[in-house]
């Protein structure tokens, strides 16, 4: 398979290594292989493979990871510029729409 | 009492009810729906309409605790949304095993973008493990949710307020038989979302179908555009003038909404905005060599198209990136502080251009 990656450099995902306990929960989470658990210690490998999905930040019992975590839609992001409000996809029943497939 | 009484339902209840709700034993709170593995053709050709979304729909199924199989209290139970799409494949990868599938209300959203929004979230699914009344359905405090729900459900925070251990399942639901024969643990592999061809051509009608919505407007615009006259609109101007342009328009749909998803990994940079304007450029030159050069005997329209048509397509690529399962916000709000402004001027440009070709046509200037 060909792993697509997306723009280098623009993630937000932060890790503080000193408060990780090395539990592998974001390893477990993570649908892009960011997190590698080596030796008890937990690596990112890629940042530029995030996609601020936010599942491994959610899931740190230990602040360890902090992510600005929202949909890579454009629609919703120019919805968001349009309406001045957070980025918002109109997926769902209401719209018709199903943005995220 | 308990589950066990389900042995003692009539077997046509139990091979029937598909969707009905079946009440066991005298508690009232202990109902759930029987659900065969089997898809029928209902199913699939929901599916179809549902990928092609083509008109309002709701495609749900009632929140609450259903049954695969002959599940016992033994049972693993699993979790997904209320969107049927999402219910149908999950109990289709169940198939030979007996389970319980909790659905949640996630306004029939799939999983992953509710979770996203939090519909598919920590107090969901704590709501529906009590309302289900799971602790008397089964013995083993363990709940599976599909991986991707993670990014709305704290798994500590539901274990703390229900005693269930959520087990985070493979990204894929087709991972999930051999998920649990490798005794509830994930390969690397099966925790990484694909995103092979196949995965993005079924994506494509969502992306053509809003598109074409707006090329009624585009062509009027057109029409008009090419039809206007100080005496009014001509109708054979009209079409004559604008027809290569709704050629191009029907490309760049077809390029930004179809192509460019089809062959992202293949098509050289990063961004989607360049991707889909780089297919657009390519589209549009070989197009041009199709329609006379000489068709409008001057430059100018020439000029607007192949300054209007590569950017409409990237924009359509664009909109591809809320489909994709790697883009990040991030990156997509890069693209658009560039793209916007230049999408803008681009279209600003060619329709001045235009409008001189129509002044010095009318031989005003
Ligand atoms: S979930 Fe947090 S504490 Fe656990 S390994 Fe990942 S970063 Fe470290
Ligand atoms: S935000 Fe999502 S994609 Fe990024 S590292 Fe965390 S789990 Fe992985």
């Amino acid at each position: 398979m060909v792993y697509m990656k997306y723009i280098a450099d623009v993630v937000t995902l932060e890790f503080f290594q000193e408060k990780c306990t090395g539990c592998g929960k974001c390893v477990e989470v993570c649908p892009h292989g960011v997190f590698l658990l080596q030796d008890k210690k937990v690596f990112i490998t890629d940042r530029d493979r995030c996609m601020e999905c936010g599942a491994c930040a959610n899931n740190c019992e230990f602040g360890a990871i902090n992510v600005n975590s929202g949909v890579g839609c454009a629609a919703a992001i120019i919805n968001g510029m349009i309406t001045g409000g957070p980025p918002s996809c109109d997926c769902g029943v209401e719209s018709g729409s199903n943005c995220c497939g | 009492m308990g589950i066990e009484k389900l042995s003692f339902l009539p077997p046509t209840a139990v091979k029937k009810a598909a969707g009905q709700p079946v009440a066991l034993g005298d508690s009232p709170r202990r109902v759930f729906s029987k659900v065969e593995p089997d898809w029928t053709w209902k199913d699939y050709w929901g599916e179809i309409k549902c990928r092609v979304s083509s008109f309002r729909m709701r495609y749900t199924v009632n929140p609450g605790l259903y049954a695969v199989g002959e599940p016992d209290e033994a049972s693993d139970v699993f979790v997904t949304a209320n969107y049927k799409l999402s219910f149908d494949i999950l109990r289709r990868e169940l198939r030979g095993l007996n389970a319980w599938i909790i659905v949640l209300d996630t306004k029939g959203i799939n999983v992953w973008c509710a979770a996203g929004k939090g519909t598919f979230g920590t107090n969901e699914l704590i709501n529906r493990i009590k309302e289900t009344n799971l602790h008397n359905v089964v013995t083993r405090r363990r709940i599976i949710i599909p991986q991707l729900g993670a990014v709305g459900v704290n798994a500590r925070i539901v274990q703390q307020r229900t005693g269930f251990r959520v087990y985070f399942g493979p990204a894929h639901a087709k991972d999930i038989s051999a998920y649990i024969r490798a005794g509830y643990i994930k390969t690397p592999e099966m925790r990484l979302v694909r995103f092979n061809m196949l995965d993005r051509l079924v994506l494509t009608p969502m992306e053509i179908n809003p598109a074409m919505k707006k090329f009624p407007l585009f062509g009027l615009i057109v029409l008009i555009l090419f039809g206007i006259q100080p005496s009014g609109i001509l109708f054979k101007d009209a079409w004559e003038g604008g027809l290569p342009f709704l050629i191009l328009g029907l490309m760049s749909v077809f390029i930004g909404a179809f192509i460019t998803p089809l062959l992202l990994p293949f098509i050289p940079f990063r961004s989607f905005a360049v991707k889909g304007w780089l297919t657009g450029v390519i589209a549009v030159f070989a197009l041009m060599k199709g329609i006379e050069l000489s068709y409008y005997k001057s430059l100018l329209p020439l000029a607007a198209a192949y300054i209007f048509f590569p950017f409409a397509s990237s924009y359509i690529a664009l909109q591809f990136t809320g489909s994709t399962t790697f883009t990040s916000m991030s990156g997509v709000k890069k693209e658009l502080k560039i793209g916007v402004p230049v999408y803008l001027t681009a279209t600003a440009l060619s329709l001045l251009i235009l409008i001189i070709y129509k002044l010095s046509q009318w031989g005003i200037i």
